[in-house]
């Protein structure tokens, strides 16, 4: 299930739900990702979205990493809008029959969705506000996965 | 039509939405007059990473539009 949400999110209630009912899933793993303050110099991030446009691409990664992992199920929750510190941003669940698959693809999504996800993130700080892009260490990430 | 900017586009320009009538006839028509029209948005949209979307699909290479087309310019992505 893929969910885009200018609200923020609990979580522990997601994962909790991601699991319950699973009989045949051996291994869940889940990845949350925290919007950092960087000691003051990042006061908020504003995270811009595509609607419906963002949900087909992030959904054309769920399924490439269903595929390619042999996933049972998989989660992706993620922000838009203003994001103050300490609010998580994203979060990928993966479930699959043994840990192995289910720890990877939550890797492989998370390093498409750094660099893939139709998002345009822009940093708000004391010192004025920047477009952040993918760093080489992200694109080098991605690069794994060829 | 409809053009869409988003991320540092948008900055750059000054405006995230407008509507163009008539359409010009294909993608490289679009990108001609904005760029005539501001300069520095079509230095911005010939930079390296951007990447335009017509009625959500990206297009690589040339794309004909039409009255309704909905085109957007798309800088380099970054989620999570």
């Amino acid at each position: 299930m893929i969910r885009l949400t200018t609200e923020s999110f609990d979580p522990g209630a997601e994962l909790t739900a991601f699991c319950a009912g699973r009989s045949e899933s051996g291994a869940v793993t889940s990845f949350v990702g925290i919007a950092r303050g960087d000691a003051g110099a990042t006061t908020a991030l504003e995270l811009e979205a595509y609607p419906g446009f963002t949900e087909v691409e992030i959904g054309r990664m769920v399924a490439a990493a269903m595929a390619r992992f042999s996933l049972h199920d998989a989660l992706v929750v993620h922000r838009h809008g203003a994001i103050g510190p300490g609010e998580p941003i994203v979060m990928v669940a993966t479930a699959a029959a043994h840990r192995r698959e289910a720890f990877e693809a939550c890797d492989y999504l998370m390093d498409y969705l750094k660099s893939r996800a139709p998002f345009w993130k822009k940093e708000h700080g004391p010192g004025g506000a920047r477009w952040v892009e993918p760093t080489p260490r992200d694109l080098d990430d991605l690069a794994r996965w060829d | 039509m409809r053009v869409l900017l988003f991320g540092r586009l948008s900055d750059v320009a000054g405006w995230r939405e407008r509507s163009l009538d008539p359409a010009p006839a294909s993608l490289a028509a679009l990108k001609a007059l904005l760029a005539a029209e501001d300069g520095a948005l079509g230095a911005a949209l010939a930079s390296p990473g951007v990447q335009a979307a017509v009625d959500k699909v990206i297009v690589r290479g040339g794309a004909a539009l039409v009255a309704g087309s909905e085109v957007a310019f798309l800088p380099p992505m970054s989620g999570g």
